[in-house]
């Protein structure tokens, strides 16, 4: 597998239409923005998940979006590498424009969105492979790369992920000995490994014991000058410690969207505040 | 308290108990049983020709010189060309119905499959004997024969019976085994897996071909083994096709016999004590055989279950 050419001739860059009002980050009009979300509505078979929803990821930035269990967080994300087509029943309409190109538009190359667009889930996912073909397997999907380049890139991603010291004797071993922490962060690597642009993390430490959090915590912290990163939490102290940029949702709608100092201090919402300070969810 | 029953129902649930212990155990004792009589009808054929009877190739019931070589190769050869194209199309099949179809497609093909299980096997042996034969006899050996010239595994008439078409024959049978096993083994492949290969960007088959079939591995060598236990001791259909000639040849087109297929022929023709009990002994070897790998699957699929379990 190699990655498509860019095209030859850009295609004319779209505008953007402006959100509605209360769902535009202050700040995000001074930061570019990556990904922008335009009255998205997510269906699972009958029952619609996400109402009009609206938002601005900047670039380079950490966004956190929280809520209450079954409030569509994950649902949110997993409209942004259109992964969840892989289910028959569910369907999403609406604008996911991932700079200035519309990601649900029929004739996207969903493979070259899925490498520019990474992902990370709840419980680690390592490959019944070995830690080094795990990260192969996602190198050689797009890039034709062997021998030492390879091996040159899979270093280069084990470190990016803070794993290489702790794996550089075992790269030949099952991945699926590794901790669970050590598991996640392969994950992060091989979805590094692809060069993505944003890194979509679902709960990625939900599964997870404390201290192996806080390096993965330490990790999104780093990753950030390179991604921009979108990590879905049910834990706050988690959105608040790691986040530029944080979005509430409650029951499939984007409820506040803003700075994550401004949402924490300052919610502009009775709702927000009420979850925040712990009064429901 | 006052208890919400008296005595009678405590009785009751003994009598209930030791005879679900009864029925489970006649279970053992018929297997041990028959592990026993085998052992003692073919005790003839043991001392007279002791271990040589697995690697001597005479099968003389004139002068009652017998050897299990040839039906043990028959056996062997007819399972492995049954299993060389009876795996990769249930592999395929399979990942069809799970990766592939639409739940409206892959629910028939599903049922029919299972179908398939249950033909008995004399179905297929007629099948074999009256429409397979004679269609390799006419076609399919003659083109083989073309392609391959004069390779001795294709020498020989073209006479349409032979390990070669107890082989397809053995094929077909144990093909709904196989994929129903490996379709369910795929279907436990956790979804967020496939997730995981496709967030990086994979196609179905990329997919599939590692994340799937690593997954589902342990499964998959399970199914093969149940099929294999099958195809080594199923007789009707093999004896209708496989020729029932005590020889070892090079050739697929040769005739040639299975364990199976030599009991079913010969018991009727066996007089002398030592021709009975050397067929017996036979049976013997198959018993054991077939109870190994059946052993092994069980063993295998149960670690394969316990694993499943403690992950999800």
């Amino acid at each position: 597998m190699t990655s498509t050419p860019p095209p030859d001739v850009a295609p004319p860059r779209p505008a953007v239409p402006e959100p509605a009002a209360g769902v535009q980050a202050p700040a995000a009009a001074a930061a570019k923005t990556k990904v922008s979300v335009r009255g998205l509505n997510f269906y699972y078979g009958e029952q619609q998940a996400l109402f009009d929803n609206s938002l601005d990821v900047p670039a380079g930035s950490v966004t956190a979006i929280i809520g209450p269990s079954g409030c569509g967080k994950s649902t949110h994300i997993r409209v942004y590498n259109r992964i969840f087509e892989l289910y028959r029943d569910q369907r999403a309409s609406g604008e996911v424009w991932l700079d200035g190109e519309n990601v649900l538009a029929p004739g996207v190359d969903v493979i070259e969105l899925r490498r520019r667009v990474g992902m990370i889930f709840q419980k680690p996912t390592p490959f019944p492979l070995t830690v080094y073909e795990n990260l192969a397997y996602g190198l050689r999907l797009h890039y034709r790369v062997k021998g030492s380049e390879l091996d040159d890139r899979i270093e280069q991603a084990l470190r990016a992920a803070a794993l290489w010291d702790e794996v550089k004797d075992k790269l030949h071993r099952s991945g699926s000995a590794l901790s669970g922490g050590q598991q996640q962060r392969l994950c992060i690597a091989r979805a590094i490994a692809v060069e993505p642009e944003v890194l979509l993390m679902d709960e990625p430490t939900s599964a997870i014991d404390p201290v192996a959090t806080s390096r993965i915590e330490e990790l999104v912290v780093q990753l950030k000058a390179t991604y921009t990163i979108v990590i879905v939490t049910h834990n706050m102290q988690q959105a608040a410690r790691l986040s530029d940029f944080t979005g509430f949702f409650y029951q499939g709608r984007i409820i506040e969207f803003g700075t994550t100092t401004e949402l924490f201090t300052n919610p502009k919402q009775k709702q927000t505040e009420d979850y925040i300070t712990g009064r429901f969810g | 308290m006052r208890r919400a029953h008296g005595r009678a129902p405590l009785v009751a649930e003994g009598l209930f108990r030791a005879a679900a212990f009864a029925c489970a155990g006649f279970v053992l004792v018929v297997m041990a049983g028959l592990f026993v009589v085998l052992l003692y009808r073919s005790r003839l054929s043991i001392d007279r020709f002791g271990w040589g009877f697995l690697w001597s190739a005479a099968w003389d019931p004139v002068r009652d010189n017998f050897g299990a070589a040839s039906s043990i190769f028959g056996t062997v050869a007819s399972t492995v060309i049954a299993m060389v194209i009876a795996v990769p199309l249930s592999l395929v099949i399979a990942l069809f119905l799970v990766e592939v179809a639409p739940p409206r497609l892959a629910r028939p093909v599903s049922y029919g499959i299972e179908l398939l299980a249950g033909i008995p096997s004399i179905i297929y042996g007629m099948w074999g004997l009256f429409v397979l034969a004679p269609l390799m006899a006419t076609n399919v050996q003659p083109a083989m024969q073309k392609v391959f010239g004069k390779l001795p595994l294709f020498a020989g008439p073209p006479m349409g019976i032979g390990i070669l078409t107890a082989g397809l024959v053995l094929a077909l049978m144990v093909l709904p085994f196989i994929t129903a096993v490996v379709r369910d083994v795929f279907a436990l492949v956790p979804p967020v897996m496939k997730e995981a290969g496709y967030g990086l960007g994979a196609t179905t088959w990329e997919v599939t071909r590692k994340v799937t079939v690593g997954y589902g591995m342990k499964g998959i060598v399970g199914g093969v083994f149940l099929g294999l236990g099958r195809a080594i001791g199923e007789t009707m259909a093999v004896t209708f096709v496989i020729g029932n000639d005590h020889r070892i040849a090079a050739s697929l087109f040769a005739s040639g016999n299975s364990i199976a297929s030599t009991l079913a022929n010969e018991f009727t023709e066996a007089s002398e004590p030592v021709y009975l009990s050397a067929l017996v002994e036979l049976g013997l070897i198959l018993f054991v055989v077939t109870l190994v790998i059946q052993v092994l699957a069980q063993l295998w699929l149960t670690r394969l279950a316990r694993q499943a379990g403690s992950t999800s």
